[in-house]
């Protein structure tokens, strides 16, 4: 392959950038790795050690934080902003939880698309983080077939 | 050994006090990873945050697992067909922030290995069941999500400008 058209086939892969926060909405999120083939991939999570996960693909490690302490949401919120502004991802995909709402949020301020795939924990309702994400986000994904309706898809699970 | 894990958000001492006061009727090795525990254990090998690699190494190890009602656990188990014993946290007791694990361990105590447990008792019970029928069927997950969500996602990025 020359170096010319090498370059365009980079320029056209899709650039994604996949997020979670660590436990169980990171390993859902890695067993969605068979949909990004062919695409440049980044994980952003909540901790380094898990980058063994993903070995081969770039990482990025943000602060956790959730819904009961709202000044760490703020400043995790800018983290994610700013990372997210540099990667310039065509796509943001998220399982979870506050930090995966935050990139959508973030990603939709600088209008990237977005899909929240809310995590298979929630059986009964999709979660809080799920509710306000399928305001926002382009698409949202439900892993229950009775929690999806005309704006929430359901196409199976992360469980297979 | 036992493994004890309870996930990487919250502390959940009701659960580790439980294993703690059951431990002496078992001669296994008890590790409990924890978060944030303010309870003094006196009968199990206590470990903090484990790295991935340590915690897949911990299930593969262990001849039986005790968690929370974490997606994660649940399916890291079912990876690789080990059988796991799960109890709900519950957000009226401040042990999380809603009360979602009582329906996700209700839907997930329907799969074959995942036994749902609420007090001392069935825990003893289940342990001692599951120590006994080491050959307990226990359905195993598939690696991956379903291909029909893979090929929802998949189509969905290709088809943006």
């Amino acid at each position: 392959m020359d170096i010319g058209l090498l370059l365009n086939n980079l320029k056209i892969m899709k650039k994604v950038l996949a997020v979670a926060s660590v436990g169980g909405h990171w390993i859902q999120l890695t067993r969605l790795q068979p949909a990004f083939e062919d695409m440049d991939l980044t994980f952003m999570t909540t901790k380094q050690s898990f980058k063994e996960m993903v070995p081969n693909y770039k990482f990025h490690v943000i602060n956790d934080a959730n819904r009961n302490n709202k000044i760490k949401l703020v400043k995790v919120f800018f983290d994610i902003f700013i990372k997210i502004v540099k990667i310039k991802p065509d796509i943001i995909i998220t399982t979870g939880a506050a930090p995966g709402l935050m990139a959508i949020i973030a990603g939709k301020l600088i209008g990237v698309k977005t899909i929240w795939i809310d995590s298979i924990a929630n059986v009964e309702e999709l979660s809080m983080s799920g509710k306000i994400a399928s305001k926002i986000a382009n698409r949202v994904y439900t892993q229950w077939e009775d929690l999806s309706n005309d704006k929430i898809i359901f196409k199976g699970n992360i469980i297979g | 050994m036992i493994f004890v894990t309870i996930g990487t958000q919250e502390p959940f001492d009701r659960l580790i006090k439980l294993v703690d006061e059951l431990a002496k009727d078992y001669n296994h090795e008890i590790i409990a990873q924890v978060f944030n525990s303010n309870y003094k254990s006196e009968n199990l090998t206590i470990i903090d945050f484990v790295n991935p690699k340590e915690y897949e190494n911990l299930f593969k190890k262990a001849d039986l697992i005790i968690s929370h009602a974490g997606m994660g656990s649940i399916i890291s188990a079912l990876s690789i067909s080990k059988p796991i014993i799960v109890m709900p946290r519950k957000a009226s007791l401040g042990e999380h922030r809603n009360e979602h694990q009582l329906a996700t361990a209700k839907k997930m105590g329907a799969i074959e290995g995942v036994y749902v447990v609420n007090g001392k008792e069935d825990l003893k019970a289940n342990m001692d069941f599951l120590l006994e029928n080491k050959n307990e069927k226990v359905f195993k997950f598939s690696n991956m999500a379903s291909q029909s969500l893979l090929a929802s996602i998949k189509n969905y990025i290709n088809s943006l400008n």
